[in-house]
């Protein structure tokens, strides 16, 4: 039994001011995750402080954009569709969705690559990913 | 210094609605804090201290306490941790009384999500305005289901939890639930009724989600004295423990909750172990819910927790641990689509020997009340009472 991921309407994405530049970058086709330079560490979802050490040391650098699946649930919505954890190969764990592929065939470990995806109106696209 | 035991329940009152199409939720409120304070034996001017959450309407406490009378509040406490809140209230509460800032503490709950239709678990749903995460979840469609699922399938990845197992949980409940005149569930399924029931969110099935449903509940906690000088039997607050968890920066791990937090410090205050718990109040939001904080409060082992439920280890009178007499949230009901204070309020029934005959632990004198409330996979709140029959 196949399940083809739908390409359901996606929401609106709400910009601030903090997290501007992350989605600026993503209309570009870039995928940017934080990093604390007191720590050195990589740090997901993108915020104006360290969750490491609260400082506002910290800026946003480009990742590979590509990962593995953490744990991911397929919702038997009429639209059904696949929400994720993927660890990036920097070691984060990104909430998303699986696109572009049968969602019965996906499993644990499997290998993803970041897609980005058109929201409503003039707003920034989702960060999705797609088997690799 | 210790607080344990300086606070007792006195008062605890469930609302037989499960569908209120004919009341406003202030009334329910109304109608609960009544219930609780003819249960204890006192009057609404007896109360100085008033508990609430977001679920209650108006601005924090202000405008219940206005619409139920309250004009004697010394100690108010609006702490908002989705449905664990009347667990953490509990626990709040004997601090409170602990430090001599109230006398009688009352705490309420109250909603109408099945008269007003809500799409509980299926929608995607924000906590409210300028929510950080907001933009990098909502967009994904992130619901109260996916969110509970995406533990299930990881425990099942880390552990080889199977479907059959979680399906046990409901299976326990609905045996209990059997016996409950109020319960919205009441007929005894099968594991197999669980996993052949439509697939909500993988590896969630229906079967394995609570119900949605209206109602609500009150509790009265009071000074060890007045306690005493009341008619009902003495449940006094032995250990209380509370904790967030979260995504840890992007680092999370799902097959823990917060209850990894929040249960040895109940068991600490409260001087016990989980060996000595007769009978356990464990939230059900999901199968997986009571599973995870299972192992978290150290009923067994971290990934046995499947093992643990199975054959009927949970239904009073033949388990090993008799979890949700009164059929829990996945039978019960879930009032507000918070769960914690039918929680507290089956294990003050169990200690006073007044939960139903058929699902009574005998001689019950030790009991546990969890609650997890927020979402299990991204960020939630946990908080763990200790009760004592005195």
């Amino acid at each position: 039994m196949a399940t083809p991921a739908s390409n359901r309407q996606l929401p609106a994405i709400q910009v601030d001011p903090t997290n501007k530049p992350y989605f600026d970058a993503a209309r570009e086709g870039r995928l940017l995750i934080g990093l604390c330079k007191d720590t050195n560490k990589h740090f997901w979802y993108p915020r104006g402080c360290s969750p490491f050490t609260l400082s506002n040391n910290v800026e946003l650098v480009e990742a590979k954009g590509t990962g593995t699946i953490y744990t991911y649930t397929v919702m038997r919505t009429k639209e059904p569709y696949c929400v994720a954890y993927v660890e990036l190969d920097e070691g984060v764990r990104v909430f998303t969705n699986i696109v572009d592929c049968d969602l019965d065939s996906l499993k644990i470990g499997q290998k993803v690559k970041v897609v980005f995806k058109p929201t409503q109106g003039d707003s920034p696209p989702a960060t999705m990913f797609t088997p690799a | 210094m210790s607080i344990s035991g300086k606070a007792y329940i006195a008062g605890a009152y469930e609302h037989p609605t499960r569908k209120a199409d004919d009341k406003s939720v202030a009334q329910l409120h109304a109608e609960v804090a009544y219930g609780a304070l003819q249960d204890a034996g006192l009057t609404k001017d007896d109360v100085d201290g008033y508990f609430c959450t977001g679920a209650a309407p108006g601005l924090g406490p202000l405008n219940m306490a206005d619409y139920l009378g309250l004009t004697k509040l010394r100690h108010l406490d609006s702490t908002d941790v989705g449905g664990s809140s009347y667990v953490l209230h509990v626990g709040h509460a004997l601090e409170a009384i602990a430090l001599g800032q109230c006398n009688v503490a009352l705490v309420t709950l109250a909603g109408r999500p099945r008269a007003e239709a809500m799409a509980t678990g299926t929608a995607p749903r924000s906590w409210g305005v300028n929510v950080p995460d907001d933009p990098f979840e909502i967009p994904y469609g992130r619901t109260v289901a996916n969110a509970y699922a995406l533990c299930a399938m990881r425990h099942m990845y880390e552990f080889g939890t199977t479907s059959e197992q979680l399906a046990w949980i409901k299976v326990a409940a609905s045996h209990h639930a059997q016996w409950n005149e109020h319960a919205m569930l009441r007929k005894v399924v099968t594991v197999e009724d669980v996993v052949n029931s439509p697939m909500i969110s993988d590896p969630l099935h229906r079967l394995d989600c609570c119900v949605i449903s209206d109602g609500g509940g009150a509790l009265i906690i009071t000074r060890p004295e007045i306690a005493k000088s009341l008619k009902r039997p003495l449940v006094k607050v032995k250990g209380h423990g509370e904790a967030t968890k979260n995504q840890n920066a992007g680092y999370t791990d799902l097959t823990y909750s917060g209850a990894r937090f929040s249960g040895p410090r109940a068991f600490e205050e409260a001087g016990v172990r989980p060996a000595d718990i007769q009978y356990a109040s464990i939230y059900d939001s999901f199968t997986i819910t009571v599973l995870i904080q299972l192992e978290d409060l150290g009923f067994c082992e971290k990934g046995q927790g499947g093992k643990f439920v199975a054959d009927g280890n949970l239904i009073s009178g033949t388990g090993k641990l008799p979890f949700n007499t009164d059929g829990g949230g996945l039978c019960n009901n879930h009032p507000a689509n918070r769960g914690g204070m039918t929680k507290v309020i089956e294990a003050v029934r169990q200690l006073r020997g007044e939960a139903h005959p058929k699902v009574q632990v005998p001689g019950c004198t030790l009991a546990l009340a969890h609650g997890t409330g927020g979402l299990l996979g991204t960020r939630h709140g946990s908080a763990t009472v200790i009760l004592e029959r005195e």
